[in-house]
């Protein structure tokens, strides 16, 4: 079914698809007029879109190493720009960012500029020349570029290490949302999230993922622009968002002056429940140090150009050419959603806090509130609270507690929307946490059995035989990867951030030295990978257990510490062993040229 | 070589444009985003504001754009630019 024109088919291919997707939700709209329960929805749209991606993944089964790696290069570049956006936002984008704006404000937003900015550096860096060497994995090109098993090995340390802090979020994050869905416990539908990032993977490897993945980036988009445009058409906010929200920001900064920000004395912040949080910081205003903006900026900048998952999608395109044009689509694609995350935060907010709207509950009566249909299930969700703490009868803005999730998944109940659009968000959540996680399991997996089981272990390995071991570790970290979340060891956000850190320690400098300095020989980058994660990890421990840092460097910037040390430990080792050989050299020479044959000879 | 070594002068040259324009709207103007933040930027939101939501995240996608546009030029000059596909 997938073969040579398949490719040039592709935009009719998605174009039924994207129609069959939006009959599908009217289906489920008309549905729920007819009376179907608000439980069968959810199962259907997530059911549904599960079906779907399972199907894509049995049709893209492949025997062939180069589509199991790298989709046969042959990814045109709007459809990896679909499918890079896909793999980059995760559960953390869709359900927690627009609640990380709603609750921080202007610090927070370090990470919007930061999770694009990243991908300049991609453009002009590294995914072309990467493109050109012709490598499979992010290991493949140090091992290739440096020379040696252990340089080859340590890239692998560094992938895993990132890589996994990142996975166990998106599969905790499918698992939440499975078990609201399908209404089973979370120890369970971690699995069941599993089973189904699985099924997108299993068979065809990098091809399963890349076209399972343009599908979850239809289904993720619509799923968040299509309530934050009601939204604001139901509350009056305009009917394009994104223009036309300045009264509404100003008017937010009103009722914040005249609200003030009263602060709530510790015993009574001991009765909220855990996870929720009040409205502390201005909307609008800066609120945070220019460095600590900046630092936070730059982290995930270098994370982001450092993070193998993402620099492998660029290994799928037909040519050089191709690679760089598809970074700008990738952005464009991550554009639409994080440049909507701010006006839903917007609109949230300006309907649960102004008095003036049917919505705004700020001013009204405790028992009032706690009345209202929406606030009994997100309040029985452990996602809403409100307390009388002044004692005056009435909510005040500082009475007002909500979790981050409830911004993207309470609003459109609030804003009286029907339920088939709580069902289209359930579904577009879990398509950006599978997505997201099916590249990264992808990423590690193939790093282990291109790495070091073909590379190192056994080269003459058969095809048959790498792909059988490439299968079987995907499984295993999967697993692995599910064993964790299910202990639910740190928060959806603070994990993810953290896999910025340690990819920037670990392989920002020599990824990018390897194509920018020909003198970076072997010694240095290997010195640089290990230096670098030690120190990052160092520091992290360090102020996680109650050291002050310093330059203002926090848990969530550990990266820039362990990037410095690396780039130095790289560019000094490097200084004082000898040179590359005139091949590796030459290598380098070949990369910065974008026609001709790939560097590496027969990965084509 | 010598062919080489101009190519790579210009790739170098335009890569130093393109992350002087991404440093000054990732960070740079963030070092005034308190003042900056009292004018009103475009469709009337503040102006730090506004770069946060869309400016600066705008910018990066045309940037991209801008420099593939540049750098496939320079390969064509020199003939090192890939055949068909695209």
């Amino acid at each position: 079914m997938i073969k040579g024109n398949f490719i040039d088919n592709l935009p009719k291919v998605y174009g039924i698809y994207t129609g069959g997707f939006i009959g599908f939700i009217i289906l489920m709209a008309i549905g729920e007029q007819m009376g179907m329960s608000a439980k069968a929805i959810g199962i259907c749209f997530v059911g549904f879109t599960i079906f779907i991606y399972a199907l894509i993944g049995w049709l893209s089964r492949t025997a062939q190493a180069s589509n199991y790696y790298v989709a046969g290069r042959t990814v045109p570049t709007v459809f990896n720009g679909m499918a890079t956006a896909a793999d980059w936002m995760s559960g953390a984008s869709f359900v927690a960012m627009a609640g990380g704006i709603y609750f921080k404000g202007y610090g927070y937003m370090a990470l919007l500029v930061g999770w694009t900015g990243g991908y300049v550096l991609v453009a002009t860096l590294l995914a072309p020349y990467l493109r050109k060497f012709g490598c499979y994995t992010v290991p493949d090109f140090v091992g290739t570029r440096y020379g040696g098993n252990t340089a080859r090995l340590m890239a692998v340390i560094v992938l895993t290490v990132a890589s996994f802090t990142y996975v166990t979020a998106q599969i905790n994050a499918t698992g939440t949302i499975a078990a609201v869905a399908l209404d089973i416990p979370f120890q369970y539908a971690v699995y069941v999230g599993l089973v189904s990032i699985l099924l997108c993977s299993m068979l065809g490897g990098m091809r399963g993922v890349t076209w399972t993945q343009v599908a979850q980036y239809i289904v993720l988009i619509i799923a968040y622009l299509l309530p934050v445009f009601w939204i604001s058409n139901n509350i009056g906010a305009g009917f394009f968002p994104h223009f036309m929200l300045a009264d509404e920001v100003a008017r937010i900064g009103e009722l914040e002056q005249q609200f003030g920000f009263v602060k709530n004395s510790a015993a009574d912040l001991a009765t909220v429940p855990k996870g929720l949080a009040g409205i502390t910081k201005a909307h609008s205003e800066v609120n945070a140090t220019p460095w600590a903006f900046i630092s936070l900026a730059l982290a995930m900048m270098m994370g982001t150009a450092s993070l193998p998952h993402v620099m492998m999608r660029f290994f799928t395109t037909p040519s050089v050419k191709a690679a760089r044009k598809s970074v700008g689509w990738s952005v464009f694609f991550i554009f639409l959603l994080y440049s909507s995350a701010p006006m839903l935060a917007t609109l949230s907010k300006l309907a649960l806090i102004d008095p003036n709207l049917p919505t705004g509950i700020i001013g009204k009566s405790i028992a009032e509130v706690q009345a209202i249909d929406w606030y009994q299930n997100w309040n029985q969700a452990n996602l809403m609270f409100v307390s009388d703490f002044n004692g005056n009868g009435t909510v005040e803005l500082n009475e007002f507690f909500m979790g981050g999730k409830a911004v993207v998944l309470a609003t459109p109940e609030i804003a009286g929307l029907p339920y088939v659009i709580s069902g289209l968000v359930a579904a577009g959540g879990l398509a950006a946490a599978m997505s997201t996680a099916d590249g990264l399991i992808l990423a590690i997996a193939n790093a282990i059995s291109h790495d070091v089981y073909y590379k190192m272990v056994d080269p003459k390995a058969e095809t048959a035989k790498r792909l059988v071991v490439a299968r079987v570790l995907l499984v295993v970290i999967g697993f692995a990867g599910a064993t964790i979340a299910a202990m639910e060891i740190q928060g959806i956000l603070g994990s993810v951030i953290w896999a910025f850190d340690f990819a920037m320690s670990g392989l920002f400098w020599p990824l990018v030295l390897g194509v920018w300095w020909k003198r970076a020989n072997k010694e240095g980058a290997i010195a640089g990978m290990v230096l670098g994660l030690v120190s990052g990890f160092a520091y992290l421990v360090w102020v996680r257990s109650g050291g002050s840092g310093f330059l203002g460097i926090t848990q969530l910037t550990f990266g820039i510490f362990g990037s410095t040390v690396s780039l130095v430990a790289m560019v000094v080792v490097s200084l004082m062993t000898s040179e590359p050989s005139a091949a590796t050299q030459k290598m380098v020479d070949d990369s910065r040229v974008p026609a001709g044959a790939s560097v590496i000879g027969g990965q084509k | 070589m010598a062919k080489n070594a101009q190519h790579w002068e210009k790739t170098r040259g335009l890569l130093f444009v393109t992350l002087a324009i991404w440093a000054i709207f990732s960070m740079g103007i963030f070092l005034f985003g308190a003042e900056m933040n009292e004018v009103t930027g475009p469709f009337g939101y503040p102006l730090t504001y506004w770069f946060t939501c869309q400016g600066s995240l705008a910018i990066f996608v045309i940037l991209i754009f801008w420099f593939a546009g540049r750098q496939e030029k320079i390969d064509e000059e020199f003939g090192f630019s890939e055949k068909g596909d695209d």
